[in-house]
């Protein structure tokens, strides 16, 4: 099934120099497996293709059930160089919550998402 | 040491309230935080990246004036506080200049009658400009810690330079009675560890507890942030926006602390409102680098343990790295943003062809810039492609911006955007702000500097 992160995740954003980065945080403890198996850098990447200049990088915190995501040349340079609305990045954040993700039905059930 | 007084230092707790999270947030917040409840210790944090730079133009422009003027309205508002109740403040005000603030505040306790109350713990040594020849000369490279680009690409335009200094000074400070500890560029969570390092008596190596020290001031060190402000976990619910609880830390001497807030006030404190603010501004979770430890935040772990109390415990962390990371401001060029507003029908296509016909006539004119951004709010301008065409928006705003080395380029830029009004596509509106004006850009350039090569010094003024 589609699952839009949205619905399973919630998130922050910020900034450091032209790089934004995103905190995606699972909304429910057994929603992080989900998270961390089919959120992975590459898919990121693709889902920002043509907004950002740089690469992805993920990390991991399953103590806090979060993902923090890298996106370099996400700022038009970033700070006061920066001509964006969000020079800052702060709502890349729900543009991240836009993405969806396929899983397999047994597993989205077994992880009680909604609507499985 | 007996037994009970072992359990005593256990059990002991240390309160470090946030009252400011930038400059130019709640002025209600400091007054509201030390009224609300005890509390021992008041942490203020003013300065961003672009900070420094700022209060340096106005250094300039006045010798007696580059820190954050705001400070010295919050002191007077809690004063009582600090005069009569023994609240410690400690704020990252002084900005380039350390010593004006720390005067600035005391003239305001004379004002106050309180001058005799007020002992001022003044941190120095973060402020490298006049030194940065020196530096260069003795082989420190300082180059762009993301470009790798040499300082010489740069050097003739640098506005300030200051190093993020970590909790030392402002420990000493403490040690020597001080109860308002002003600092130029501390790192914004050296203000919260430092009084659990004074109070505990935290060596200098106990990497666990620096690291929770650490880790309670991020937690702190965007105000309301942690505390139910732009919250997107159940938004809808959070209470009392309008009386926010800004964020306390109550530490304990093991490196656990509770973070909660103040009896009847707003906004919310659980789990996920505080693993927002963990994830905020993050890059690498394993090392969070500081001057005096680098902290894992894999390590964290958050409990939920009453009403608005959320218990942090377990945190790990090592030893810093060499070196200091040095903050430098340039001028950069200039820049300027204009917008127009286009309305139903077809706002989004009217909005286009209006960027199509301006970057025509820029073009046309011979203007040459480093970049030129076109965005249109309302439709695509924070989500891009992702949040779909914009062809249903009922009005949009075309947003247009130029950046360059050329004054006189960005100068003309700014009289082609009115004009559209009566020469361009139809349905517009939105131009009652006149043309936009043309800003000098000063920007941010990151460097590394070998630790040994600042030396910090502290000045008790009263």
């Amino acid at each position: 099934m589609k699952i839009q992160l949205v619905d399973i995740a919630h998130a922050r954003s910020g900034d450091k120099g032209d790089t934004a980065n995103v905190g995606l945080i699972a909304l429910r403890p057994a929603w992080y497996a989900v998270i961390e198996r089919y959120v992975t850098g590459d898919r990121v990447a693709r889902h920002f293709a043509g907004q950002i200049t740089g690469n992805v990088l993920r990390f991991e915190l399953p103590n806090l059930g979060a993902l923090n995501f890298l996106l370099h040349g996400a700022l038009d340079g970033g700070g006061t160089l920066s001509l964006k609305t969000d020079a800052q990045g702060k709502v890349y954040s729900t543009a991240l919550l836009r993405m969806t993700i396929d899983v397999p039905d047994a597993e989205a059930r077994a992880a009680g998402v909604p609507g499985a | 040491m007996s037994q009970d007084t072992t359990r005593a230092a256990a059990t002991r707790i240390v309160r470090v309230a946030s009252g400011q999270g930038f400059w130019g947030d709640w002025l209600e917040a400091p007054r509201r935080q030390v009224e609300g409840g005890d509390v021992d210790y008041l942490m203020l944090d003013y300065l961003a990246e672009v900070t420094m730079s700022i209060v340096q133009k106005q250094k300039e422009r006045d010798p007696q004036m580059g820190y954050a003027r705001d400070f010295i309205g919050a002191m007077e508002s809690v004063f009582p506080a600090v005069a009569d109740r023994g609240v410690k403040v400690i704020a990252n005000a002084g900005g380039v200049n350390p010593d004006a603030c720390a005067s600035a505040v005391l003239d305001a306790a004379s004002k106050h009658g309180v001058r005799g109350k007020i002992r001022v713990g003044v941190v120095t040594g973060d402020d490298v400009l006049h030194r940065l020849d020196e530096l260069l000369a003795a082989g420190h490279p300082l180059a762009n810690m993301d470009t790798g680009e040499p300082l010489s690409a740069i050097r003739d335009r640098v506005l300030s330079a200051n190093a993020y200094i970590g909790s030392t000074p402002i420990v000493e400070a403490l040690q020597q009675g001080a109860n308002v500890v002003v600092t130029g560029r501390s790192t914004d969570t050296a203000l919260t560890m430092a009084p659990l390092r004074h109070e505990f008596g935290w060596a200098a190596d106990d990497w666990n507890r620096l690291a929770a020290g650490i880790v309670a001031g991020h937690i702190l060190e965007c105000g309301a942030q942690s505390s139910g402000g732009n919250c997107l976990h159940e938004w809808r619910t959070i209470p009392d926006l309008a009386n926010v609880g800004y964020p306390i830390a109550d530490a304990r001497d093991d490196g656990s602390f509770v973070i909660n807030k103040h009896p009847g006030s707003g906004g919310r404190i659980s789990v996920p409102s505080v693993t927002e603010q963990l994830v905020y501004e993050m890059g690498d979770p394993h090392s969070y680098i500081t001057p005096d430890v680098v902290a894992d935040f894999t390590s964290i772990r958050l409990e939920a343990v009453g009403d608005n109390r959320v218990r942090v415990y377990g945190i790990t962390g090592g030893p810093p790295t060499p070196f200091l990371k040095v903050s430098i401001a340039y001028r950069a060029g200039f820049k300027a943003v204009g917008s127009l507003v286009y309305a139903w029908p077809d706002a989004m296509e009217k909005a286009q062809l209006a960027d199509r016909v301006l970057r025509e006539r820029l073009d046309q004119l011979g203007l040459r810039f480093d970049q030129v951004l076109s965005e249109f709010v309302g439709a695509t301008a924070t989500h891009g492609a992702l949040a779909g065409n914009g062809r249903e928006a009922p009005e949009v705003q075309y947003r247009i911006g130029v950046r360059g080395s050329d004054r006189a380029a960005v100068e003309r830029f700014t009289r082609e955007i009115a004009p559209l009004v009566l020469n361009g596509p139809p349905s517009v509106t939105g131009f009652a702000g006149g043309r936009p004006k043309v800003e000098e850009i000063v920007a941010y350039w990151p460097a590394l500097l070998d630790k040994r090569a600042v030396t910090t010094a502290v000045r008790i003024q009263e």
